[in-house]
Parts: structure tokens; C-alpha cells; sequence
């Protein structure tokens, strides 16, 4: 009884779990220009999920370093050059700021759900 | 089908103009007044909305800029460390704060920082209102009691007749007159140097071999400066660890990392714009570089202490050709800012 109680409740956690992955979102949010960009356009705010995440990709002749220091979500992405990317999940709600540390004036200002 | 194939052509060809203008935005032509250069032309000085220039706030701005009473010892006003006759700076390694001490980071140049995003060699203030009151309180600085400051401003009929038709009903308070002395520092503009000149269509404002400097300077794969002086007040308004010497220092300046601890600043200064650069050595933050020539060397041999250098910045392949090139150029960044005399202090 015991034995099946356990299956049933890994069964419904497997379930949850796949949903959440299912409707998480990924992002793409370029460096383009010494800008943030999401489809071509500047993007200085966002609001995204749980669970979701972002593509940082740089698509810049010249290395960028995006960090954020906000409670809610800390990294240091290090720096980078031009066609690479790192992917950040945002696993918490809240506001996160983002910046690129050699740019200060690329900010990116996350509302999490 | 000739039909057909002709589409393709056109198709093909089209195909590499558009990558030809992509190369070309990447790159401008160099000649002067061309439309490519744009982005390297100075626009008007921006000013914050509820500070917009007017003549009244420029006028007391200038009176408090040179006023040596501002300070605690009453001799060092703001004219001292951001001397006009030294290109508004002060021709040392390092400042000299009070008492002569001698402080950590060089004075940098007032010149077109209404333009900068972000002020100080760490950063650690957004505009000129921010920045205005730093030196005056801090006790290696001008070491000012604000408070004996302001009441002594209150008791000055000459400042009070200033303050009020630069800012009336406002009173003299920290907030007026860092507006005032920020607005003063607007004007110190320069925009009349021979790069200007040739940007707006003067065709012999530049020689033959500063405008091979300014290609040198743009080349991504010979001076690459451009990545960081960029236009059109040659900075990024970024942060980068150039590689110093004083780097390597046993407690070296961590420099924006004191602002934002991201491994990637420690070591890390904003980078200067140059209008003016030739008349304001010593360079670097720490005075390091005599010349200009000694600065071109350093990032020609990729920094000299490596370790968390800017990624950005690496060896270069430079002839001493392009070197007296890129030299050449910074030298056709020399102009003029407005004339100033010195004021008749408020009593």
C-alpha cells in the first residue's frame, strides 16, 4: 500500500514537472550594438515566468559581461565575444536588474511572475 | 528563361550590395563630410529637464566653480584640480587634495562631460548634480564643513542675489548649487578641433596622415581604439581593466569593482574621451603615461599586467608608422573651449 502511495505521488510530481517545463518559455535578448535587443528592437524592460529563461547572445565585435546582483536572481555571466550566448532560468518572482558589467548603459530591468 | 536568369542577377547582385552596405556602415568612408561620419559629429550638450541652462545658472555656477572659500582651508575651489589653462585638469600624475596630499587617481579633464552617461573613474556617480558636492565633503578633497558652507552661502548677500535669479524661491541648499555648478560645467565644451572641422565637410582641416590615424583608430585589426573611444565623445561610458603597470601593485585600486563587485571590474577605470587629450598628460588614471606615444606602446604590447585584463584588449599589429599616425590624429583632437575669465568673488 505503502509501495503504491509513493508511485502514485511521483507519478503527479513526474506530471507537474513536465507541465511546468512545457510552458516554460526561453528568450532570446541579444547584445547588439552596446544595446539589449530582443528581436531587432532595444528592450529595457521584460516580464517574463517562472521557469522561464533568457539567451544572452552577443552579437557585438566586442566582448560584453552580463551580471545581476538582484536578490531575487544573482550571476556573473563572465565575459564573452561575438556569436556566443549563456542562458539564464529565472527559478524565483521579483524584479531583476541586469546589466553588462564594460557597458553600464545596457540595463534590462526583469519583472519575474 | 532569359527572363529568369536575369531575376537572379539582379537577386545575386542586390545580394552583395546589401553585404557591401553592411561593410560599409561597419566602416566609414574617410573623406570629409561624408554622411558615414555622422555618428562622430557632437550634438548639442543634453541638460536634465528640471535643470535646463540658462544664463543666471551659468553665471553662478562659474562664481562658485572658482571660489576657493568652497573649500575648508578656503584654497582649493573646483578651478584648482579643473584648471582651464591646463585643459581643465591639473597637468599631475595623481590630484593633490588637501594639505597637497597626494591622492590615488588623476584629475580627469571637465571637458564635453555634459555628454558622459556616467561620471568618475569608478563610476560611482550617474551625472554632474550628483557628482558636484563629492569633492567639497570628502576630507582628502576640499574638506569642507557643508554645513559652515551653507550657512556661510546664506549670509553672502552677493551669493544670495545669484542663487535666487539662477533658481528663485529654490534657496541655497546642495541641490541649487550642484545644479548651478553643473550647469556651468555644460558649457566647457570643445567641438571646434580639426577632426570637427573635417567631419563637417572642411577638407583641409585634417593632413593626409591624421586621417590614416583615424583609420588606424577605427580598424578593428590595427588600432581597434574605437571599441572603446567611440563615438561620438570617444568613451562608451564603460569600464575596462587596461592592464597597468599599478595593476600588479600589492593593494592595487580595485578601481569599478568598488561599485559593482562583478570579478570583471576589478581593475577597472571609465574610459576618458579624448577631445583635448594632447594637453592633458599625464594619462591613465594613475598618471602613468607621459605621452601619447607611451600609450599607444602600452596597448600596442597588450598591457603590461595581465591578469583580469578587458578581454577587448589585445596585442596589436602596429607599424611605428601607424603608431606616429594614431599619435598624429589625437593631435587633431586639440580645440578650443569657451573663453574664460576669472570672476570677482560675491561678498
Amino acid at each position: 500500500m505503502l509501495f503504491k502511495n509513493i508511485k502514485l505521488a511521483s507519478i503527479a510530481v513526474s506530471v507537474v514537472l513536465i507541465s511546468y517545463i512545457a510552458h516554460a518559455e526561453e528568450f532570446t535578448v541579444t547584445q547588439t550594438d552596446k544595446t539589449f535587443k530582443m528581436s531587432g528592437a532595444k528592450v529595457e524592460k521584460l516580464t517574463i515566468k517562472v521557469g522561464d529563461s533568457i539567451k544572452f547572445l552577443n552579437e557585438d565585435p566586442w566582448f560584453h559581461n552580463v551580471f545581476s546582483l538582484s536578490d531575487v536572481k544573482t550571476f556573473d555571466l563572465g565575459s564573452y565575444p561575438k556569436g556566443q550566448f549563456k542562458t539564464v532560468t529565472f527559478d524565483k518572482p521579483g524584479q531583476v536588474d541586469i546589466e553588462c558589467a564594460i557597458h553600464p548603459q545596457m540595463q534590462l530591468h526583469l519583472e519575474v511572475k | 528563361m532569359k527572363l529568369a536568369k536575369e531575376s537572379m542577377l539582379t537577386v545575386f547582385f542586390i545580394s552583395l550590395f546589401a553585404t557591401g552596405v553592411v561593410a560599409a556602415e561597419d566602416k566609414p568612408v574617410l573623406k570629409a563630410g561624408h554622411p558615414s561620419l555622422k555618428e562622430w559629429i557632437l550634438p548639442a550638450a543634453p541638460a536634465p529637464k528640471e535643470n535646463i541652462p540658462n544664463a543666471a545658472r551659468v553665471d553662478l555656477g562659474w562664481h562658485l566653480f572658482f571660489d576657493p572659500r568652497l573649500s575648508g582651508e578656503g584654497n582649493m575651489s573646483c578651478g584648482t584640480c579643473h584648471n582651464p589653462g591646463l585643459e581643465w585638469s591639473d597637468g599631475l600624475p595623481t590630484a593633490k587634495g588637501v594639505k597637497s596630499s597626494i591622492l590615488g587617481r588623476a584629475s580627469p579633464t571637465i571637458i564635453n562631460s555634459a555628454f558622459n552617461t556616467i561620471l568618475m573613474w569608478d563610476g560611482r556617480k550617474k551625472d554632474l548634480e550628483e557628482q558636484t558636492m563629492g569633492p567639497m565633503e570628502s576630507n582628502v578633497e576640499m574638506n569642507m564643513d557643508t554645513v559652515k558652507l551653507f550657512k556661510w552661502l546664506n549670509d553672502t548677500p552677493g551669493y544670495r542675489k545669484l542663487f535666487e535669479a539662477a533658481y528663485p524661491g529654490e534657496g541655497i541648499n546642495a541641490t541649487t548649487l550642484s545644479k548651478a555648478m553643473a550647469t556651468f560645467e555644460r558649457t566647457v565644451i570643445m567641438n571646434d578641433t580639426p577632426f570637427d572641422r573635417w567631419l563637417a565637410g572642411d577638407e583641409k582641416a585634417m593632413t593626409a596622415q591624421q586621417i590614416h590615424g583615424f583609420d588606424v583608430f577605427l580598424d578593428a585589426g590595427k588600432g581597434n581604439c574605437a571599441a572603446c573611444h567611440s563615438a561620438p565623445n570617444f568613451t562608451d561610458n564603460g569600464f575596462h581593466n587596461v592592464g597597468l603597470a599599478s595593476w600588479g601593485d600589492p593593494n592595487p585600486d580595485m578601481g569599478r569593482y568598488t561599485q559593482k563587485p562583478v570579478g570583471r571590474m576589478k581593475g577597472a577605470f571609465k574610459t576618458p574621451q579624448l577631445r583635448g587629450i594632447a594637453l592633458t598628460a599625464p594619462y591613465f588614471h594613475d598618471g602613468s603615461a607621459k605621452t601619447l606615444m607611451d600609450v599607444v606602446n602600452h596597448y600596442a604590447k597588450g598591457g603590461e599586467v595581465t591578469t583580469n585584463i578587458d578581454p577587448n584588449i589585445q596585442p596589436l599589429k602596429l607599424s611605428q608608422l601607424d603608431k606616429e599616425d594614431l599619435v598624429a590624429f589625437m593631435n587633431a583632437l586639440t580645440g578650443t573651449t569657451p573663453t574664460i575669465t576669472i570672476p570677482t568673488l560675491p561678498q
